[in-house]
């Protein structure tokens, strides 16, 4: 197990910006995951972190020992580490058996400690009986198995996971999800995951690094990046919600098109008389308030209108326009709970849940702005 | 950590970059001096000593230049004719009809294609040559005519000769664009009520029509850059075409600035057309050329199955059962112009053929500097395919370019350029066995590279990184990762080098010695000796080998082998 260090790390792709000064720590024993868009830079640094790339400034810092720098880095297979890839990557011309020997092999690794670990290894990840196959008669989940197993069989000081899931379908990913947080919590290796995926990142990270254009966005646990963005890249990265565009009129309400919210929840830096946006996610908007029926304390309560209703299974989906203004928002609620469209309904949406972000400064668009998923 | 790897000191050092550069020197060697050479005499005068357009102003008056040049003109575009009504309804028929016994068909006519044109040429004379042609003696025989019918020596015999050699090209472009067209395209215009002669010339025709004229255009490059079938066929009738043409301007008293000339002119008009070719294949906006198999149903053609049989039947018996079987009937006679029978019957001109010094170090030649070569080709290009494809240089499009230039260049103008580039210093070669490797491995490079090329774009490159960041060195990763994957592609990609060497002519031609004689060049002589069963006794051997091979490969590594050209 190792920390890992990055410091100030930058790289050029021909003239282009593809990393900006990136300052992070990953703990002994962390899984941090990379989040963010295609050409935000998150597998750049992974490939730096592995050594397929040499950064252009700065430096990556493994146990007190600096692993890369512009002008001495350390090849890839000195490194020790294990890298999981987005095509697998499994040798088709060699079992799976003699796939997840190689690294042992290399390593010189006596002919009976290399099968027991081997074997070990396989049934880590449940292909004990499929040692002999080769990986065209595998499935793309047992492929993806194989290339788990192989990279731990080494006992990598870091593994480092490019996009795992990206190429199975919806259940089998699931299922690899947890296997991979399983042996996360047994192996307990230092670990980097990068995915474009907002519930891979929520589910499996101890902290999560939003990145985009080359610079992080925000970095935090899965609860705070999700309850507490700060920018309304990351609000809106990390889940949908209802972006609405004001000003903070005092420390404790906003005005949006002549309505006000009152607020709790304030991003830092952010000063009474400020553009802002204000952040509410659908499943904070309430809407059988009869039920619910809050205090003006506690809570913003609202009259609004139906406007259009989907029905999605497992919950509801409203479109409502606020009284008196032209403020749409997306609300979701239990699908037990049913409006038709037109019907007129008390909303509250709880302080609590009024997330206050800084204003964009190009945001000159209409003030309402919904983001879809 | 227990598993840290320690290696010592060596293996710290990377030699890959010695390497890569040494075969980067070796590939603009081999590419560039011929054609600096070739630009740099044309432009140059004997006379003067020094830097003229004299050679152009010549090649431009005089008329025999001009009469060359139409003749070619007038036999590639005759033959590409040809070949497209031979190839195109026999791509159809099976690729997409329920023909009888079809992956015999296509066994044969990749036997066709592997066939030199040359021996194609031979056996035609012997067929059809003005009296002593067997078809025209049958022909006197049964009819009391006082002269045969037929003329090998003629523009219309060679067009139907070379045609008759050609139109595999026709026939394999359009059958693989054929065999990605999604039934459901025809399924489409049926349903709107066309009928099986609409749907077919409506529908799949066009929808194949680039690769059609692409393969039209492959034969028509190929026709223009043939020497042995043009020699063997239009010199006695004293036509002239540009290949034979630069060959007369090698013979005593030979005019190398003016032949290097002459050859660009001819570059000129390949170069185009090369351009067109790839122009046209390249179009991504057929559907179907894309690569991913539709589902296809074969076409029931009912009563006409037997009309389709015929029709292949007919185009495999004139452009290969008929001339084997003359060749091999002639090789086994005493006497060729006597009737066979037993008494007319003898195995002698293959003893004579293998015991003979001259043939049978041509025979040892042939199959040596072809291996050689092959093996040269395939490394310089897999070398290259790789440095490109994992763009490890700068420059690595200008790289990618370099071994695809020789393409645009008929075999005799390569032979020129050769010729040129190493008769004088640093690299004096002429006369030896490096020459004829050296013209081999130039000549055939574009196909090397194809393949080796198609092998290293298969491999991920996340296959090689997973083996580096696993402790492999980049050696290490080569030898256990990149080589076993491509190894199969790079087989293939030899086996086609070396037959492609084994029956080149046009380069060999004029280049060789008495030293140096390969199978096709001692062919060529024999012809003219007129030792029509030497001659035949020696080709039914060189087509033994070539079609043995061919087999095999088809046999053992997948019938695609041959498609990449």
């Amino acid at each position: 197990m190792s920390s890992i260090v990055f410091e100030n790390l930058t790289k050029y792709f021909q003239s282009s910006l593809a990393l900006d000064r990136l300052n992070l720590e990953v703990k002994s024993g962390e899984l941090i995951t990379l989040l963010g868009p295609s050409g935000c830079g998150k597998t750049t640094t992974l490939r730096m972190l592995a050594g397929f790339i040499t950064p252009d400034e700065g430096k990556i810092i493994v146990d007190d020992r600096i692993i890369s720098a512009p002008k001495n880095s350390l090849p890839p297979e000195k490194r020790n580490m294990s890298m999981i890839f987005q095509s697998y990557a499994i040798w088709p011309h060699l079992t799976v058996f003699e796939n997840v020997a190689f690294g042992l092999r290399l390593r010189k690794v006596g002919k009976k400690e290399l099968s027991d670990r081997v074997a070990q290894a396989l049934a880590l990840v449940h292909l004990e009986k499929l040692a002999h196959r080769y990986p065209s008669e595998l499935s793309g989940g047992q492929q993806q198995r194989v290339s788990l197993a192989r990279a731990v069989v080494v006992e990598p000081q870091i593994l480092l996971l490019d996009e795992p899931l990206s190429n199975l379908d919806a259940s089998l990913r699931e299922a690899m999800r947890n296997e991979i947080l399983t042996l996360h919590k047994r192996l307990k290796l230092t670990t980097v995951y990068v995915t474009h995926d907002r519930i891979e990142a929520l589910a499996l990270a101890d902290r999560v690094v939003v990145m985009k254009a080359g610079k992080i966005q925000q970095v935090g646990t899965p609860e705070e990046i999700y309850e507490h963005p700060n920018t309304e890249f990351v609000a809106s990265f990390i889940g949908r919600c209802n972006l609405l565009s004001g000003k903070l009129i005092s420390r404790n309400s906003v005005e949006v098109n002549g309505m006000l919210f009152r607020v709790a929840d304030i991003a830092k830096e952010i000063g009474v008389g400020d553009g802002v946006v204000l952040c509410i996610r659908p499943h904070a908007v309430i809407m059988n308030s009869a039920h619910y029926l809050m205090d003006g304390e506690t809570a913003n309560s609202l009259g609004a209108r139906v406007e259009h209703c989907e029905y999605l299974g497992e919950f509801r989906e409203y479109t409502l326009k606020l009284d008196k203004s032209n403020l749409s928002l997306c609300a979701i609620a239990p699908p037990h709970i049913r409006h038709q469209p037109n019907s007129l309904v008390d909303i509250s949406i709880p302080i609590a849940s009024c997330r206050v972000l800084p204003a964009e400064v190009k945001s000159a668009k209409s003030p309402y702005v919904m983001q879809k998923v | 950590m227990k598993n840290l790897v320690r290696r010592g000191s060596i293996a710290n050092y990377d030699f890959s970059l010695i390497i890569w550069l040494v075969f980067i020197a070796v590939l603009l060697i081999l590419i560039g001096l011929p054609i600096f050479w070739l630009i740099r005499n044309s432009f140059f005068s004997l006379e003067s000593e020094s830097f003229s357009l004299i050679n152009y102003q010549t090649v431009s008056i005089e008329p025999r230049f001009r009469e060359a040049i139409y003749n070619s003109l007038l036999l590639a575009t005759g033959s590409s004719c040809l070949s497209l009504l031979l190839g195109v309804p026999t791509a159809w028929i099976i690729s997409r009809t329920d023909l009888p016994l079809k992956s015999l068909w296509r066994v044969l006519l990749l036997l066709v294609f592997a066939m030199p044109p040359f021996l194609g040429a031979i056996a035609w004379t012997l067929l059809i040559a003005p009296n002593s042609g067997w078809l025209n003696r049958i022909y006197i025989s049964l009819t009391g005519a006082e002269t045969g019918i037929f003329n090998a020596y003629s523009m219309w015999g060679a067009i139907f000769v070379i045609g008759l050699s050609t139109y595999p090209y026709v026939f394999l472009l359009t059958s693989s664009a054929l065999d990605v067209v999604n039934s459901e395209l025809e399924d489409a215009a049926t349903i709107l009520g066309a009928n099986k002669g609409q749907m077919t010339t409506k529908i799949t025709l066009p929808l194949v029509a680039p690769a059609i004229i692409a393969g039209g255009i492959l034969s028509f490059l190929e026709a223009i850059a043939l020497f042995g079938s043009p020699s063997i066929l239009l010199i006695p009738a004293r036509t002239t075409v540009i290949t034979t043409e630069i060959w007369q301007l090698f013979q005593y008293p030979p005019k190398i600035e003016l032949a290097c000339a002459f050859s660009l002119c001819l570059v000129l008009i390949t170069a185009l057309l090369v351009w067109v070719q790839r122009s046209l294949v390249a179009r991504k906006d057929y559907a179907v050329i894309t690569g991913k198999v539709g589902r296809k149903r074969l076409l029931q053609l009912g009563i006409g199955r037997w009309f389709a049989l015929g029709f292949c039947l007919i185009v495999c018996s004139l452009s290969l059962f008929l001339p084997v079987l003359i060749l091999l009937r002639t090789a086994l006679s005493q006497s060729w112009g006597r009737p066979f029978g037993f008494d007319n019957f003898s195995w002698k001109w293959f003893g004579e053929v293998l015991s003979n010094s001259s043939t049978s170090v041509a025979i040892q030649n042939s199959f040596f500097f072809s291996a050689i070569a092959a093996t040269l080709a395939m490394a310089i290009a897999l070398i290259i395919a790789y440095l490109v494809n994992r763009r490890l240089v700068p420059w690595h499009q200008v790289l990618s370019f370099l071994p695809m230039l020789p393409i645009a260049i008929p075999g005799v103008v390569i032979a020129v350029g050769i010729f040129a580039a190493y008769t004088r210093p640093p690299l004096i070669l002429y006369g030896t066995a490096a020459i004829m490797i050296v013209a081999f491995t130039t000549r055939f490079l574009p196909v090397a590279f194809t393949n080796a090329n198609t092998s290293v774009i298969s491999i991920n490159p996340e296959l090689e990184l997973a083996a580096r960041n696993l402790g492999a060195t980049s050696a290490d990763t080569v030898q256990k990762v990149v080589f076993p994957l491509i190894k199969s592609g790079l087989i293939s990609g030899w086996i086609l080098v070396f037959i492609l060497s084994i029956r080149e002519l046009s380069c060999a031609i004029l280049l060789f010695t008495l030293n140096t004689q390969v199978m096709s060049t001692a062919l060529f002589e024999l012809v003219s000796e007129s030792s029509y069963e030497r001659l035949s006794a020696l080709a039914i051997i060189m087509l033994a080998i070539v079609f043995t091979i061919v087999l095999l490969a088809y046999r053992f590594l997948g019938k695609d082998f041959l498609l990449e050209k």
